[in-house]
């Protein structure tokens, strides 16, 4: 016989007239091989189809389910129940807004998120479709690969102090974001620019550095190296900045 | 009730859906993209081997062309593809690849010198040319002569996805996120936009344009068991169909894969059985080689697929909380070829199933995965039936994969047809004006209004939205699987037409209240079913097989009597579909022949037809213009 799992879970419908948070229980036996996406999925169908979660790969490649899983932040649906303790406690990711539920709004946030970093490769090159491809090296393409493995769960902003105290932080996500168009050769912006968006309290200075961030990302991205990377670039990029005004 | 105008109006924003709104904003006209989740996380992201595309920069990829990349794609169709549209796809590939090295993909390169690649558990050695350094490579990947599909990484999906949502980013385009579209507003002739339910609020939206594109990719989830993300259940689709004007095109096309695993149906990579992993059965003994002596584990997709279900029939599967399945066995690989060469399995298996496949079984069973059926849209990527109205993607029956698509071949697709389909939208729109009817769409609102009422409250009925959901999804895995037959179509269409009976009846449990599921699934709920028996009867009448479509008791590929189209309409009040056929082709530069696998006997079509519609100089099986 499989265990009884109790859930205890979030819940609140902000268009629900009168709705208030609270926490509801739900229990549910276990089966071989259940994740959360399978036992929320039973939740929803068998006992309570007013539940709003979000999941959609259900495969841990999008980033959909992210939500605190007994007090840590992590993907539901590659959440084995089997590695959890039988009282499983569920909360939405905090810092981004509550849409219902364990469902919040990381699509506005992610989406405000390009527009101050300004997203996306900045050239003043055109493509020309009669030509050749212009080449790159191997190891460059791999290495700006290995920084766009985010997949925008937004565990890391959640997981943040400073995100929590300060609505403008931009997060590690953001700041590996610059990073990758940092590295990546067809970007024609200078440092200089990239301090116009970093390089302030909001940006890299604010980041304390305890790295909650690294520690729950469910694609071990090197959040780390990357904070540290862009805080000695932008630090000198700042010193310039102090002594070119002299 | 809040309402938006463009000139473009996009439902979908995965990679097809996200290059056509692209090309109309460079264009200088306004895209918006509707997008039930935020667009990196449409299924487009979980792609994860590559698309391909005939560059020939690598060294296996030597003598390659486009060609050859159109043989390719018209072999693999079974001959079931418009040929015609197989050219435009493979000649614009290579454009495309680059494009997106232009706009940002790290795509991997070619690195000179030597280097071993395996081949069927064998190493071999290749040398990359030094003047060829840096430019972007390709792997190789099955039923394609040469390695032609270019990849990152392992993440080939989720990165072209972030850079072409980058791109939009870039361009200004409103990429609206939870927002899932519910009808389309027409009035029988053209097409005006769609009404939309915002999934944050539950408050329904009129979206209003002069052209709409239906990007929606799959409807795998119609299916109890797929691949595909658990948004690919047919909306898109659905919107298209209700209008009684707009076709289904090849229902009965549905892929399937061998190797999801169970319970969640995640895909485990080809490359198990190619490294030498076996398929066994309840009492953990191999199967594959009773029915296939030769090639065993290693026969075809849609073939090792077939033998599973009939193995799983005779009542060999193993039982489970979650049905039946089979066994995966990799033990004997090892754990040095595991951890290295099969990494993305073992993390499946680690972070899914909690399995080590070093000492354990994966439990694994034949899993729906692709569909070729889609909105039939002409090689403009025009949707017949309604003006105004397009459709990209694999939403779409564009028909460049017939009756099965070679993998690499649709991530291909999106952006090839995203591209084509979106210039000729700008064509369309330069000369364009329009005036929006409101007596459409007000008429639109009230009944979309009434049902949402009707399904909330009960009024049709209190039947269970997820019980008969199941009984759908049930009925096609018996009858619509892998493996078709008389009787089992004949089972399943009626089974199915009770269904929908039910769906007609369903009612919510809950309130329905702000940005509730059970209402969304109960709204597509009827709409999937009549998806569901248009696969049944299309699959009943095709008395062949082709490609994916398997029929045991026809199992020749009929080419004097279905070298065509299967077009299913669902008219107004009706029960059932309008079967229409048309040709798969209006001309051949290959003729129909032999695929080259999967075995199978062909009955010819007659030859004078076939030769009236030959173009001057068709393609030889090497790949050069005669
Ligand atoms: C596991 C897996 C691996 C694959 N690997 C490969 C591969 O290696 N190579 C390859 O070529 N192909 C591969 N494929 C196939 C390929 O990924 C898909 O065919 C392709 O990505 C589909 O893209 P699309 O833009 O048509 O649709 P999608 O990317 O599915 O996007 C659909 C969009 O429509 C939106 N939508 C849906 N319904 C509505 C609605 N009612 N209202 C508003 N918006 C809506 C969704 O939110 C989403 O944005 C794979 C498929 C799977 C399942
Ligand atoms: S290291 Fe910086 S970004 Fe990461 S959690 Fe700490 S404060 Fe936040
Ligand atoms: S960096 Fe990691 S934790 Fe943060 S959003 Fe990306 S994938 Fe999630
Ligand atoms: S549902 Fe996609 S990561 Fe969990």
């Amino acid at each position: 016989m499989g265990r009884q799992l109790k859930f205890e879970i979030f819940r609140y419908n902000p268009e629900r007239e009168g709705d208030v948070p609270h926490m509801q229980e739900f229990t549910l036996d276990e089966t071989p091989n259940m994740t959360l996406f399978i036992a929320l999925n039973r939740l929803r169908e068998e006992q309570d189809p007013s539940l709003i979660f979000d999941f959609c790969c259900r495969a841990g490649i999008c980033g959909a389910c992210a939500m605190v899983i007994n007090g840590r932040p992590g993907l539901a649906c590659q959440t084995k129940t089997k590695d959890q303790p039988t009282r499983i406690t569920l909360h939405p990711l905090p810092v981004f807004k509550l849409v219902g539920d364990l469902s919040v709004d990381t699509g506005v946030w992610f989406r405000e998120m390009y527009a101050k970093t300004e997203s996306w490769v900045h050239t003043t090159k055109t493509f020309d479709p009669t030509k050749e491809e212009e080449r790159m090296d191997n190891s460059v393409a791999e290495q700006i690969y290995e920084l766009e493995r985010c997949i925008e769960c937004g565990c890391c902003v959640a997981a943040c102090g400073t995100a929590r105290l300060r609505d403008d932080f931009m997060g590690a996500a953001a700041l590996n974001r610059i990073a990758r168009f940092v590295v990546d050769p067809r970007d024609q912006r200078t440092d200089e620019q990239y301090f116009e968006i970093i390089g302030t309290d909001n940006g890299i200075f604010g980041c304390m550095g305890l790295l909650a961030c690294e520690d729950v990302c469910p694609k071990g991205l090197p959040l780390q190296n990357q904070l540290g990377f862009l805080r000695r670039k932008m630090g000198i990029t700042a010193m310039k900045h102090i002594f070119r005004k002299k | 009730m809040q309402t938006y105008y463009s000139d473009l109006l996009v439902i979908g924003a995965g990679l097809a859906g996200e290059r056509v709104a692209c090309e109309a904003a460079q264009n200088g006209f306004k895209a918006s993209c509707l997008s039930i989740v935020p667009a990196r996380r449409s299924h487009s992201s979980a792609a994860q081997g590559g698309m391909q595309a005939a560059l020939g920069n690598c060294a296996k990829g030597e003598g390659d062309c486009t060609d050859v990349h159109f043989i390719d794609t018209v072999k693999g169709s079974d001959w079931g593809c418009d040929q015609e549209v197989a050219r435009l796809f493979a000649d614009t590939a290579p454009i495309e690849m680059r494009r997106l090295a232009h706009w940002g993909v790290p795509w991997n390169r070619v690195v000179p010198g030597k280097s071993f690649f395996f081949k069927g558990g064998e190493k071999f050695e290749k040398y990359e040319k030094e003047e060829n350094e840096g430019l972007i490579t390709a792997r190789s990947f099955g039923g394609t002569a040469k390695w032609r599909t270019c990849y990152t990484s392992d993440g080939t999906g989720h990165a072209v996805m972030c850079t072409m949502d980058n791109r939009c980013a870039e361009l200004g385009i409103d990429v609206f996120d939870k927002k899932e579209a519910i009808s389309l507003i027409h009035d029988g002739e053209t097409c005006m936009g769609a009404v939309v339910r915002c999934l944050r609020t539950g408050e329904l939206e009129v979206h209003l344009a002069k052209a709409t594109a239906i990007c929606t990719g799959g409807f795998g989830r119609i299916y109890k068991a797929t691949t595909n993300a658990v948004i690919c259940d047919g909306g898109g689709h659905i919107l298209a169909h209700e209008t009684g004007v707009v076709p289904i095109g090849n229902p009965e096309s549905i892929q399937f894969h061998p190797t999801g695993i169970v319970p969640t149906d995640i895909l485990v990579t080809e490359g198990c059985r190619g490294d030498g992993g076996t398929l066994l059965d309840v009492n953990e003994e191999r199967f594959m080689h009773i029915y296939e002596p030769e090639k065993a584990e290693l026969a075809s997709r849609d073939v090792v697929s077939r033998r599973m279900t009939e193995h799983m029939r005779a009542g060999k599967g193993v039982k489970s909380a979650y049905g039946e399945h089979l066994w995966l066995d990799i033990r004997h690989l090892g754990d040095k070829h595991i951890s290295t060469k099969l990494r993305e399995v073992d993390e499946i298996c680690h972070h899914f199933l909690g399995v080590n496949p070093r000492t354990e079984l994966i439990p694994v069973r034949p899993t729906q995965h692709y569909t070729m059926a889609g909105i039939r849209t002409n090689k403009d990527g025009a949707v017949y039936g309604l003006k105004g109205l397009y459709s990209a993607g694999e939403a779409a029956c564009w028909d460049m994969h017939g009756f099965n698509r070679l993998g690499g071949n649709s991530l291909a697709e999106t952006v090839v047809a995203g591209g084509i389909i979106g210039a000729k939208i700008v064509e369309f729109l330069k000369g364009y004006e329009t005036k929006f009817d409101t007596k459409a769409i007000n008429l639109e609102i009230k009944r979309q209004k009434e049902r949402i009422h009707d399904i909330t409250h009960g009024r049709n009925g209190k039947l269970n939205v997820y019980e008969v959901r199941n009984e759908m999804q049930e009925a096609l895995m018996k009858g619509c699987f892998v493996f078709r037959n008389k009787e089992g179509l004949e089972e399943c269409v009626s089974t199915l037409q009770g269904t929908m009976e039910k769906a007609r009846q369903v009612g919510l449990v809950s309130d329905g209240a702000g940005p509730n599921h059970e209402l969304a699934a109960a709204m597509k709920l009827e709409g999937q079913v009549r998806l569901a028996i248009c696969i049944a009867q299309a699959a009943l009448m095709r008395t062949e097989s082709r490609g994916s479509h398997n029929r045991e008791d026809y199992p020749e590929r009929n080419d004097a009597k279905w070298l065509n189209r299967t077009l299913a309409y669902w008219r107004e009040g009706a029960d059932m579909p309008e079967l229409q056929y048309e040709d798969t082709t209006p001309l051949f530069e290959l003729p129909p022949g032999d695929r080259g696998y999967g075995g199978g006997s062909i009955i010819p079509a007659d030859e004078k037809y076939v030769k009236e519609r030959t173009v001057k100089s068709p393609v030889t099986e090497i790949g050069k213009k005669k």
